[in-house]
């Protein structure tokens, strides 16, 4: 079996799945419950300041979007930051790290954006035991009308300044947890950076209304007729995140900063898949909400059993599918494939059919007794056909070997080239 | 009542009358909201969709399944109703397996299609549990036309002839509507007294007149009708029954399958009906299983259906053959009837083991005899009682196009025309099929 064993920015634990800052890691009896289950880390539901604790609503703080079988997709939520008095909280956590001394426990913060705040939280968090704190700059629903949360994430200057006051209250690791509502993710990461960060973590929710009910026009989730939007998480989120946790790991200024994959991870596969596009580690909590706290076995054992059959180790997956993800003008404009439908696996359903025909290139033919075959001289090998047949691999794409003729375009597959160099771009640099 | 499978003779209560209730419950639960949903997510909406090809009446079967996946059952059965009238009892009597869930694409790929007809039931059900009649009536064209026979082929011809506008009597030979419907199909596929239910619903659409106890040649005759009405659709399917044609057919304890049926459909309490503890049902059609299952629910101990030819040739599909099968029928194949037998009180029917081959079907020159209570023949039906002057065609009655008899201004549809299977769906298309011509032949003719 292989080792899963974590050491994030000197922060260790058994394993690299933390479960995220969020409903699940609220007080000691759920993160005893976590730990008792498996989970290699917790952040611990972000604390405020000293004073009044907040205050939730007492109606709906979820909304949920649904496959078939209910199977959840998405999860909304206006829940806000931790509701219990501060001293509680530190208790638990001091409680909780002395029986676990080998788990990560990280405490995630939000208070308002004056240096006094951020040096008193930290002052009164620096005896708990915890490994670290985690600042979140990300909540993007009821916090960020108040000047903190994602409010503060969306301004770069800001979180270099809170970064920096913590860097300089506080000798324990710092991770800045990014909210997604941004145009770029960069500026954000690199500020964080700037500030001194030992870390950035990401996703935070995305602003999301989930629906609208269609009786009472109340959109979802609803609070006596009303709708705020709320936090968008779990599996649907999960392309977005990829992207951005992406984004920093391949950039000239952040890249080799470590980064805490969170969004949507449900799977050992979508955490393998995190960590290959340079997530160190990565943070859960939709799917811990929606199947409970079990689910770590089947990420422990999965992730074990794909680096077992690489024959690889954790710190080697971490990072490997950066490289391959570049800009669009990288591209090789010169690699050509062309739909192919296996006879055998197809079940003749012409979904592929109505697809290409309705929506694409009319590059699939169909017989009178539902034989579906790929027409080459059309294909520009799109792959709507592949995301929509319901068979795997029945259709797959088969690359053309160099020196064969697209009969497509009439061009002979030759040597990679790309956007940058092409005739047809104004701007293009002439090959070296 | 102390009588048990074992009682010797035809006696009623073999079962606790509960457990008989139970028997004759749904065979098939319905779909609940959930899992119709969960059914309908399983549907592929595939491109000119297998099932819509094969389905008699031509139903939109993507699109009404999309429809109740998406929350909206009641337009779901709009789409079925538009194509298919009955189509609330066709989602329970339909051979679905042989029909539209056969050619399913993930019946092909996996051996487990979409619940097509489970789900057609689902929309018809929740639609007409709200008592909504979708359809309304075209304006008043002033013209009459007769329906003879308020089986299913009558029944969708005359709705949508009156939603063209016109007005329609059907004449029916029984007390209550509905033809096989009503009399014909085993209790539990049609349950809390569906068919009559359904008939009131069909009725909602108005200008529409049901005569019960009247026949052709018994109070009305063809010539009478079409000297009072501007068309007449023929659709009192089949009354007559095939003949055993072997000595000892008419001694008592032998009757047609039929009847039996009819009689049991009838009954509210079926505890009361009598059962014979060894029962033989001839036939290999889906009458003689819904004969022989419902038997064993009686709780009649040994129920055999022998067929005259192979398994592979019985009617009964598969699906039908392992539904008797479960239900404790044995089936016995290639064995042709002889004679029937006084044996004591009950009877014994002679078998001749047969083999079928290119020259046809010839007895192996062995026999062997079953015991009996009852016999039931379950050979096929007859049309009894062609009006004189209509051409015939392989005993029934020829129709060219949408159901047009040799005779002008005089239609057919159903199994008492020639052509297409007899089943509940062909009839729905046939009387729908015929209501549109008559319709366009109507109009042309102002």
């Amino acid at each position: 079996m292989a080792d899963l064993t974590s050491n994030f920015i000197g922060i260790k634990s058994p394993n690299p799945f933390w479960l995220a800052s969020a409903p699940p890691t609220d007080k000691e009896y759920n993160v005893r419950r976590a730990f008792d289950a498996g989970w290699g880390g917790v952040v611990w539901k972000t604390l405020g300041s000293e004073g009044p604790p907040i205050v939730n609503v007492s109606g709906p703080r979820y909304g949920a979007i649904w496959g078939a079988d209910r199977r959840l997709l998405g999860l909304n939520n206006i829940e806000l930051i931790t509701d219990r008095p501060l001293q509680v909280n530190l208790d638990e956590i001091r409680r909780v790290k002395k029986d676990y001394p080998d788990r990560a426990l990280v405490i995630s913060l939000m208070v308002p954006c004056d240096e006094e705040s951020w040096k008193d939280i930290l002052m009164r968090i620096e005896d708990t035991g915890a490994d670290g704190v985690e600042l979140n700059f990300g909540c993007p629903h009821g916090m960020a009308e108040r000047g903190m949360g994602s409010a503060v994430g969306q301004v770069p200057e800001y979180i270099e300044m809170v970064t920096a006051w913590v860097k300089h209250y506080s000798k324990m690791p710092c991770i800045v947890k990014l909210t997604p509502n941004v145009t770029s993710i960069l500026p954000p990461a690199m500020a964080a950076k700037r500030g001194g960060a030992d870390a950035v973590s990401l996703i935070n929710t995305i602003k999301s209304v989930t629906n609208v009910d269609l009786d009472t026009f109340s959109p979802f989730p609803m609070i006596d007729g009303k709708g705020s939007h709320g936090g968008y998480c779990g599996p649907a989120v999960k392309p977005i995140a990829l992207n951005m946790v992406g984004e920093i790991a391949r950039h000239p200024e952040t890249r080799g900063m470590p980064i805490s994959g969170i969004g949507g991870v449900t799977t050992w596969r979508d955490a393998a898949e995190f960590m290959a596009m340079g997530s160190g580690n990565v943070q859960v909590c939709t799917a811990a909400m929606t199947y409970g706290f079990k689910i770590v076995q089947e990420m422990i054992s999965g992730l074990s059993q794909y680096l077992d059959e690489k024959n690889m180790r954790l710190d080697q997956l971490v990072g490997r599918a950066v490289p391959n993800f570049v800009e669009w003008q990288d591209l090789n404009l010169n690699y050509v494939t062309k739909a192919h439908i296996d006879q055998d696996a197809c079940i003749s359903c012409g979904r592929c059919y109505a697809a290409c025909e309705d929506t694409s290139h009319q590059a699939i033919a169909m017989s009178p007794d539902r034989v579906f075959t790929v027409k080459d001289e059309e294909c520009v090998a799109c792959n709507l056909c592949v995301n929509v047949c319901p068979v795997e691999n029945c259709i797959t794409m088969v690359e053309m070997p160099k020196g064969a003729t697209d009969p497509r375009t009439g061009r002979v597959v030759s040597d990679y080239a790309n956007w940058t160099t092409h005739p047809n771009n104004p701007m293009a640099r002439a090959a070296e | 009542m102390s009588n048990s499978p074992l009682t010797p003779g035809v006696v009623p209560g073999r079962l606790p009358a509960e457990t008989i209730a139970r028997n004759f419950g749904d065979h098939e639960a319905p779909l609940d909201a959930h899992e119709a949903r969960v059914a309908a997510d399983r549907c592929y909406f595939c491109h000119d969709a297998p099932c819509m090809t094969a389905c008699p009446t031509g139903i939109d079967i993507p699109l009404f399944i999309r429809q109740i996946a998406t929350g909206t059952p009641e337009a779901a059965a709009k789409t079925i109703l538009g194509q298919n009238i009955l189509g609330g009892m066709c989602a329970r009597v339909c051979p679905t397996e042989t029909l539209c869930e056969e050619v399913c694409v993930r019946e092909v790929a996996e051996g487990k299609p979409v619940e097509i007809g489970r789900l057609q039931r689902f929309a018809t059900d929740t639609l007409m549990a709200k008592g909504v009649h979708p359809f309304t009536r075209g304006a008043a064209t002033g013209r009459k036309v007769a329906v003879v026979g308020a089986g299913p082929a009558g029944l969708a011809a005359a709705h949508r002839l009156a939603m063209k506008g016109h007005d329609v009597v059907i004449f029916d030979a029984r007390p209550k509507a509905g033809g096989l419907n009503e009399y014909g199909i085993a209790q539990y596929k049609s349950t809390n007294d569906f068919a009559q239910a359904e008939v009131e619903w069909l009725l909602k659409i108005g200008g529409i007149t049901i005569k019960t106890g009247v026949a052709l040649g018994a109070g009305v005759t063809l010539a009478e009708l079409q000297a009072s009405h501007d068309a007449v659709f023929l659709g009192m399917g089949l009354a007559g029954v095939n003949a055993l044609r072997a000595p000892g057919e008419d001694m008592a304890g032998v009757r047609p399958a039929v009847d039996f049926i009819a009689e049991l459909r009838q009954a509210k309490d079926k505890s009361v009906l009598p059962i014979g503890r060894d029962v033989v049902v001839i036939g290999g059609g889906m009458t003689a299983v819904d004969a022989a299952v419902q038997s064993r629910l009686l709780g009649a101990q040994n129920v055999t259906i022998v067929y005259r030819r192979g398994q592979e040739k019985m009617s009964a599909s598969g699906y039908e053959q392992e539904h008797a099968t479960s239900a404790g029928v044995r089936i016995v194949t290639n064995a042709s009837p002889v004679a029937v037998h006084q044996a004591g009180s009950a009877l014994e029917v002679e078998f001749a083991y047969t083999v079928d081959g290119p020259d046809g079907m010839k007895p192996t020159g062995e026999t062997f005899r079953l015991r009996a209570d009852q016999v039931f023949k379950a050979i096929g039906q007859t049309l009894s009682g062609a009006p004189e002057g209509l051409a015939l065609a392989g005993g029934k009655i020829a129709v060219t196009g949408a159901g047009r008899t040799s005779v002008p201004g005089v239609w057919a549809g159903g199994d008492c025309a020639a052509g297409g299977e007899d089943l509940t769906v062909t009839a729905v298309a046939e009387g729908r099929d015929a209501a549109e011509d008559i319709h366009a032949a109507l109009m042309a003719r102002q």
